[in-house]
């Protein structure tokens, strides 16, 4: 028997795999039984309608695929008039995800859904497709500060922030998240890129930039992983192009407390709940009694000398 | 599954054990094989699988989402959304009609019998049909003909008629219809001839309505015939429902990539083809 909880913080999970935002809803109980989640976590929702983005909002590339969904949502009191009580009629913990345009609007929304009957407040300080430049708070350290110091303020529920790939430098925005009181990190959201049409010249997506997520990206996420690991007391929590069981137990190695999966759902609507029967089956072959024990497992020595490198046997 | 390259745990048809998923999950993700795959003309291939009980239980005018091999070196990324051609439950099999077009489709058609497809499904809204209907009218263009099969083997199963007009380019694309033979009158009308032209079909449809052989209509493939059906539907107070494509991500409903623009009481609102439909409501669909 393997013990799949993990702790984000003060949160308890029954196992480290959870939805992305923005991949998940109650629609999914179509294909899977949503209770065997770590956690739920909501689309990401701004006080007024929004329409989102222009069609095509998604096309595939090479390692997975580019999106500008433009965080479509039916505001506020919808989302707690009708969304709330529809995730509440499952048991795992309900993450919320708030957007806003300005500071002033991201601590209200903190506010006004912290007080609902949600569990964990994520900000989704990231979306890159939210602005046509791609421009978010998440791009600079003082700016995240800014923001999460407001809204730690308003809350004593654990809050939780989605930092962004696409900032220079992530390791001082995760200091910086941390500094201003966030209980956890999500990383990362996705990398702003372009896929260009050459039948027609134009973009593949109606936006014209949208957000590169699947397999291709999980490398430069698992060593954003790894440094805000190095850098940060609080947990981190993985996201980006986990589709097999190994890739869960990179993001755990490389620092990760739990995981988040989007872009697997899209493809094998089966696959989360693939991954949590199968991490715990990789944590019994290798003998671990607690899948808490692979967070930051990492040997991470010194490099070799290089001559004794290369006259060492191969792996 | 572990040393997978993509972990997934689909229910495999042929395979002694029952089904891991609990019956209150509608659809699920399962691997089915092969068992027909055959071209029909030059674009369009016939897709005969066995499949799951619960694959089974498809509606008229559900959607698998399929997981096509890659027709090159690259691999694909997204399923493919899949309309039902036909469904035999006695024998356990569903067939797509589909037209090799794109990546997907030409990566499907690499299949061969006995090779296992895994889909997603069944998906979506279908099409709904009233019993108090006499007669009904399926209009369809192209592969889009294909969608229609299963509403007319309903309508035929419950008595109520049904004139099938099959729009094409040329005779050799008019697909299925002796297919649709079996379930009502068929009216092909093609390019070739100049028969397939918006008024012509206008007066087909017109016809029918005076003979009052037209309590319902459905399409599915062409946007002007879709108009078309939309206007003359209004006018003489014609329901109708109207199957719609997008390019898709999930097909289950969260990600909201596949959304059109319907109006309502003259205020517009984005719908996901993949769960509020494939089939809406004609008056209230706008079009692509």
């Amino acid at each position: 028997m393997v013990d799949m909880r993990v702790k984000v913080g003060s949160v308890s999970l029954q196992n480290p795999v959870m939805p992305g935002s923005g991949c998940f809803s109650t629609d999914l109980a179509q294909v899977m039984d949503i209770n065997r989640l770590g956690a739920m976590v909501a689309k990401t929702v701004s006080r007024e309608y929004r329409a989102g983005n222009p069609p095509p909002r998604a096309a595939e590339v090479e390692g997975g695929m580019i999106n500008s969904i433009g965080l479509p949502t039916k505001g506020i009191k919808y989302f707690f008039e009708h969304q709330v009580p529809d995730y509440r009629r499952f048991r795992p913990p309900l993450v919320a995800s708030i957007s806003g345009t300005t500071i002033e609007d991201f601590e209200a929304m903190a506010r006004d859904v912290a007080k609902g009957d949600i569990d964990v407040l994520e900000v989704n300080i990231s979306c890159p497709t939210r602005d046509p430049k791609g421009g978010n708070f998440a791009l600079h350290a003082e700016h995240t500060y800014e923001v999460m110091k407001l809204i730690r303020a308003t809350t004593d529920k654990p809050v939780w922030v989605k930092l962004s790939p696409n900032a220079g430098d992530i390791v001082t925005v995760a200091q910086a998240a941390e500094r201003a009181g966030a209980n956890a990190l999500v990383v990362a959201n996705t990398i702003l890129g372009l896929k260009i049409n050459t039948d027609t010249f134009r973009p593949a997506i109606g936006n014209k930039f949208g957000g590169l997520s699947g397999p291709g990206i999980k490398p430069i996420i698992v060593r954003m992983v790894h440094q805000c690991a190095k850098a940060v007391k609080i947990p981190i929590i993985g996201c980006g192009g986990i589709v097999k069981v190994e890739d869960a137990v990179e993001y755990m190695l490389a620092g990760a407390t739990a995981v988040m999966i989007g872009y697997l759902t899209f493809r094998n609507p089966s696959g989360m709940i693939a991954i949590i029967d199968g991490l715990e089956e990789w944590c019994a072959k290798r003998g671990f009694a607690r899948v808490a024990d692979l967070t930051g497992a990492m040997i991470d020595e010194p490099p070799m000398e290089t001559f004794a490198a290369a006259a060492a046997p191969i792996g | 599954m572990m040393g997978e390259p993509f972990a997934s745990d689909p229910y495999v048809v042929g395979k002694s054990a029952p089904p891991p998923e609990p019956p209150h999950i509608p659809a699920e993700e399962s691997l089915c094989p092969v068992v027909l795959h055959d071209w029909v003309n030059s674009e369009y291939k016939h897709l005969v699988v066995e499949a799951s009980p619960k694959a089974l239980t498809v509606t008229p005018g559900q959607f698998f989402n399929l997981l096509c091999p890659s027709p090159d070196v690259g691999e694909l990324f997204f399923r493919r959304p899949q309309s039902v051609y036909r469904v035999n439950r006695k024998r356990g099999r569903i067939e797509f009609l589909y037209k090799c077009v794109g990546r997907g489709t030409r990566g499907l058609s690499t299949l061969q019998k006995g090779d296992a497809l895994n889909m997603v499904g069944p998906l979506g809204v279908g099409f709904r049909l009233d019993p108090a209907w006499r007669h009904i009218v399926v209009l369809g263009r192209g592969v889009g003909i294909a969608t229609l099969g299963p509403i007319s083997q309903l309508a035929r199963d419950n008595n109520v008629g049904v004139t099938a007009i099959l729009s094409a380019r040329n005779a050799d694309f008019v697909m299925a219809d002796t297919f649709f033979r079996e379930a009502g009158d068929v009216v092909s009308v093609l390019d070739t001839d100049g028969t397939s032209a918006v008024d012509n079909v206008e007066k087909i449809l017109a016809g029918l309505i005076a003979q009052k052989r037209a309590d319902a209509f459905f399409t599915c493939g062409s946007n002007r015939l879709f108009q078309l059906m939309k206007r003359l539907g209004k006018a003489h107070n014609i329901p109708g429902q109207v199957a719609m494509e997008q390019v898709m991500a999930c097909g289950l409903g969260p990600c909201y990539v596949c959304v059109r623009t319907f109006e309502v009481d003259g205020k517009k609102e984005l719908r996901r083809v993949c769960i509020e439909g494939p089939v809406f409501d004609m008056q209230e669909a706008v079009g692509w």
